[in-house]
């Protein structure tokens, strides 16, 4: 044999084996999918409301009864057989109808919604949208009927939480995946839908505590700033949270834990992804290729995020005054903000760039030079709602349509099963972004490695969601920091002599120790 | 100067890498299994569809290209020692100026009747996967002979595909030769529950087959098996026979000395298929384990370019995994009673979880750790046994050692209490094992 054959020509040949009650449980959680898609045409009538419970508990039992035939009477360890053997998993045919299927629902859903059947001009919901209406009222009260969102996020929480369920049979052996589940469980359900159902339902505006800037672009907007400021002492709190999180509790926790503490435990993204994407995980690109796309396109739209964000403050003011600042010490403020990233850029130029890191500080001096290139404008511009000689809602709605709706929804979750389920978090969230450059340079977490156990087997670097080649460190005895770990913890669950284990300590400029082995480096890149 | 190198499994490329870091000399790494390195432990993986073959390859194509590192595909007839050249079995020959052997092992066969079937099946080639591929598709039962960590291996690879397994192994308990009685006695256990049959004190006599396929099987209690898939997997030996005819100094494997050069000048042997004349006390002369070719690989490569170090393998550690029971040891573990060694062991009462110290009654020197389904860090334990640490500062320090996963349960304190109980001390745990504490304990002698 000359060359490796990539696939053994195994993948047609095996099928992940089926027993009885995995085909019970698909058979239920399928019904239970058809009732919703067929709700689309309205037929229900009378038994609408029975029909949408069922739905739910179909889907809901279907996954139940599916976990239970895949892991009871299993011990308890690593079950990844047949992951790379069967089409679901392996970008079959499976892969891309599923893929198709969630593709499209997420097109109709953000953008289409009157298709769903969302009414329109004061006309009563249909179709699908309507089949929710009963839930939506029993939530909210009797006068709030359903929307495409709360379709969305009903069906979002519903997946984190009958998949949240059967990832921690999968892994009831490691109490690390098992905490860290039940917290994204716990807040989705609480966080992302109970407590903005109760908001809805007292009037008062909706608030998803967890959703911090950047990830939650919209938090800087007239009409969510106008809402929280209109809403008396509670929406106060909302505005001194939701700075309070950006501000002291983001970056303190970030210091402690790393970015896991959002993006694999509190996160709704990651919830999805480490639940209903954990069968996908193995999907994401490891190649150098997909690295260096990923830190051009995630800085990217951090900065794109900056920016959209100065625009909409800026836009605020020009309407307002109150509570916020002037023009004058918007202006002074951000230009004494932007100064000291630039001095601090400045600062650890050496140290920054000697670990490769020019594209950060590109990125950076790209930010601060868009930024001054703002303010000047803005004084001869002054008073118009115009920024960058652009509309600052053309803006807005540019990264509403390609950040948040396409990039985020449709290709982050609807290609689950073709990239693997951390696209979005990867490659696109200004948020990951962020938090991203502080564990690279300013954080006590690392993942370590244990002394020379390492058989370069590759299972780390395969069931890594976000693609990093976690084999290449651990072969040589390094400690991982890597700017785009999550934290999920599967590369240390994985490995199968005991190598990886996430720890914080000490900054993480002191390593656990020299490298062991005296290997060459892998590649020229050494960055995030 | 040209440096060929015959085999690019562990051993081979850790060399290779190795000298071209620290050299620009020319570098040729000779295979005919792949063109790539790959992980051989990892095959099994591959099998059971948890990876591809590409996701056992650390390093593409390219990494080789960019480093200067020649590929070179094809099979090694002989070394012409007294030309330094390698001759391919088309004829073609390669001259060298340093040569390298690691050609690794084979499996041992022990001539067993109807070896040559076709159904009867190694573990240890990137073909063998294929040619199991091929028969467990309508493979309904497998015998598996050996009770090694290869065998396990293919046990889990045929039950992962919902083919009954049995288990053919010489010795009175799973691995009894190497693992304690207790640690055996909770893999004997762990092989039954998944479903295989284990049939221990039990060797292959022969096998049968009907129109060249294996049907069945005898075994030396005189039963009878019908199979289709026989895994012989009873070991592996120094793959050299392709030198038979020439005149390198040859026992199990080539002859070398602690600096791993050969009989003949300015040919090393590394890895499985090098057999030490010296080996350092406690140690094999042929030891067939990834680390020990790793490190031969980057010794190797520092005594070509001359640093004239003896070869020294350290404190003796290994790692495996039994199904889902994770397996690493430190140091020395005998697998019985010895006078003068005491042991402390800890078994769970209910998970398949224990740990071992091994300590000298006399001095109460630490001598080794034994754990199955917990992590320990090598460097710690390492540092603990070098040092000769006495094992009552080992137990209240041993936190340090665990590397099981956050939030994981952790079962120290167990330790300590039993040692209380056996000698009437009352020792407390002291450290809680933060990764600071660790740190500070690793830095400071």
């Amino acid at each position: 044999m000359n060359e490796i054959n990539p696939s053994l020509s195994l993948t047609e040949s095996s099928k992940r084996p089926l027993n009885t009650l995995q085909n019970i449980g698909l058979l239920i959680g399928f019904s239970g999918i058809a009732i919703i898609t067929f709700s689309l045409f309205s037929l229900y009538q009378n038994y609408s409301e029975i029909l949408l419970y069922s739905s739910l508990g179909a889907i809901s039992l279907g996954v139940i009864l599916y976990t239970i035939g895949t892991y009871i009477g299993k011990t308890p360890g690593i079950k990844n057989d047949y992951n790379w053997l069967s089409g679901l998993t392996n970008r079959g045919t499976t892969a891309w109808i599923a893929g198709i299927f969630i593709t499209t629902f997420y097109v109709l859903l953000y953008w289409y919604p009157q298709l769903l059947g969302l009414g329109v001009n004061g006309q009563s919901n249909s179709g699908l949208i309507g089949f929710f209406d009963p839930l939506s009222q029993l939530l909210k009260g009797p006068e709030k009927f359903a929307s495409e969102w709360f379709v969305y996020g009903t069906l979002y929480t519903l997946a984190i939480l009958v998949f949240g369920i059967k990832f921690i049979a999968k892994y009831k052996h490691n109490r690390y995946q098992v905490i860290r589940t039940i917290s994204v469980m716990f807040f989705q359900l609480g966080f992302a839908f109970i407590i903005p159902a109760i908001l809805e339902a007292m009037s008062l505006p909706y608030n998803d505590f967890k959703n911090v800037w950047p990830l939650n672009y919209y938090f800087f907007d007239t009409w969510n700033i106008n809402g929280y400021l209109n809403a008396g002492n509670i929406g106060l709190f909302m505005l001194i949270f939701g700075v309070a999180m950006i501000l002291l509790v983001t970056p303190i926790l970030t210091y402690f834990f790393g970015k896991r503490w959002y993006c694999s435990w509190v996160c709704g993204c990651g919830g999805l992804a480490e639940t209903a994407g954990d069968p996908f995980r193995h999907l994401s690109d490891k190649s150098v290729k997909a690295w260096k796309i990923e830190r051009w396109s995630i800085h990217l739209v951090l900065v794109l995020a900056f920016i959209m964000t100065i625009a909409v403050i800026y836009n605020y003011r020009a309407q307002e005054v109150r509570y916020l600042v002037t023009t004058e010490s918007f202006l002074i403020g951000f230009t004494i903000l932007m100064l000291s990233l630039a001095g601090i850029t400045f600062y650890n130029r050496d140290k920054w760039i000697n670990k490769h890191n020019r594209i950060a500080f590109i990125i950076g001096a790209c930010l601060l030079g868009l930024v001054f290139l703002c303010i000047g404008l803005s004084y001869f511009t002054f008073g118009s709602n115009d920024l960058f000689f652009i509309q600052t809602y053309k803006i807005q709605q540019f990264y509403g349509f390609f950040i948040g709706a396409a990039f985020s929804g449709v290709v982050g979750v609807g290609f689950y099963p073709i990239m693997g389920s951390r696209v979005w978090c990867r490659f696109g969230c200004p948020m990951a972004g962020l938090l991203g450059l502080q564990q690279k340079f300013f954080s006590r977490f690392r993942i370590t490695t244990n002394g020379s156990q390492c058989i370069s087997c590759g299972n780390c670097s395969t069931y890594c969601e976000m693609g990093i080649d976690v084999r290449a460190y651990a072969e040589k005895g390094q400690d991982i920091v890597r700017a785009s770990c999550v934290g999920c913890g599967i590369c240390s669950a994985v490995c199968p002599r005991g190598v990886l284990k996430l720890e914080n300590g000490p900054m993480i400029d002191q390593r656990a120790s020299e490298k062991r082995a005296f290997f060459i480096a892998e590649d020229e890149i050494k960055m995030l | 100067m040209r440096i060929v190198i015959i085999g690019n499994g562990i051993s081979g490329i850790t060399a290779a890498k190795t000298l071209r870091q620290l050299s620009d000399h020319e570098i040729i790494v000779i295979s005919d299994e792949s063109e790539l390195f790959f992980s051989r432990t990892a095959l099994m993986y591959v099998f059971m569809g948890h990876m591809r073959v590409q996701d056992i390859v650390p390093h593409p194509k390219s990494f080789y290209e960019q480093h200067n590192i020649k590929l070179h595909f094809g099979r090694v007839n002989t070394v012409q020692f007294e030309h330094k050249q390698v001759e391919f079995n088309d004829n073609h020959t390669l001259a060298y100026d340093k040569l390298i052997i690691a050609t690794g092992s084979k499996p041992t066969m022990y001539g067993w009747p109807g070896s040559h079937l076709d159904g009867v099946h190694n573990l240890y080639h990137l073909q063998d996967l294929e040619n199991i591929e091929r028969h467990a598709e309508t493979c309904k039962h497998a015998v598996i002979v050996g009770g090694g960590l290869i065998g396990i291996e293919l046990a889990e690879m045929l039950h992962s595909r919902a083919i009954q397994v049995t288990m053919l192994v010489r010795e009175s308990g799973y691995w009894n030769n190497v693992l304690p009685a207790e640690e055996s006695e909770i893999l004997n256990k762990h092989i039954s529950e998944q479903g295989i049959d284990l049939q221990l004190q039990t060797e292959l006599k022969e096998i049968w087959g009907d129109k060249e396929k294996v049907k069945m099987i005898l075994t030396s209690n005189g039963a009878k098996i019908n199979t289709q898939l026989v895994g012989i997997t009873t070991g592996v030996q120094p793959n050299i026979s392709f030198l038979d005819f020439t005149s390198i100094e040859k026992n199990r494997g080539l002859l070398t000395n602690s600096f791993l050069e050969t009989s003949i000048p300015d040919v090393y042997a590394i890895g499985d298929c090098a057999e030490l004349r010296n080996p350092t006390k406690g140690r094999k002369a042929v030891e067939p384990v990834w680390y020990t070719g790793r490190m031969m690989g980057e010794l190797v490569a520092h005594n070509i370019l001359g640093a004239q170090k003896a070869y020294d393998p350290g404190i003796w550690f290994n790692s495996a995994k039994f199904f889902d029971i994770e397996y690493q040891v430190y140091g020395f573990v005998p697998n019985q009673e010895m006078p003068g060694i005491k042991h402390i062991f800890w078994k769970h009462p209910s998970k398949n979880k224990s740990i071992r110290l091994v300590y000298e009654e006399k001095t109460g020197t630490i001598l080794g750790f034994n754990l199955l389904g917990i992590r320990y860090r090598q460097e710690v334990c390492e540092k603990w046994i070098a040092e000769e640490t006495s094992i009552e500062t080992v137990l209240q320090n041993l936190s340090l050692a665990n590397f099981d996963p956050e939030f994981f349960k952790s079962y120290e304190k167990h330790l300590v209490h039993i040692y209380n109980e056996q000698s009437g001390a009352k020792l407390k745990l002291q450290s809680n094992g933060r990764l600071s504490q660790v740190l500070t304990f690793l830095k400071h002698s």
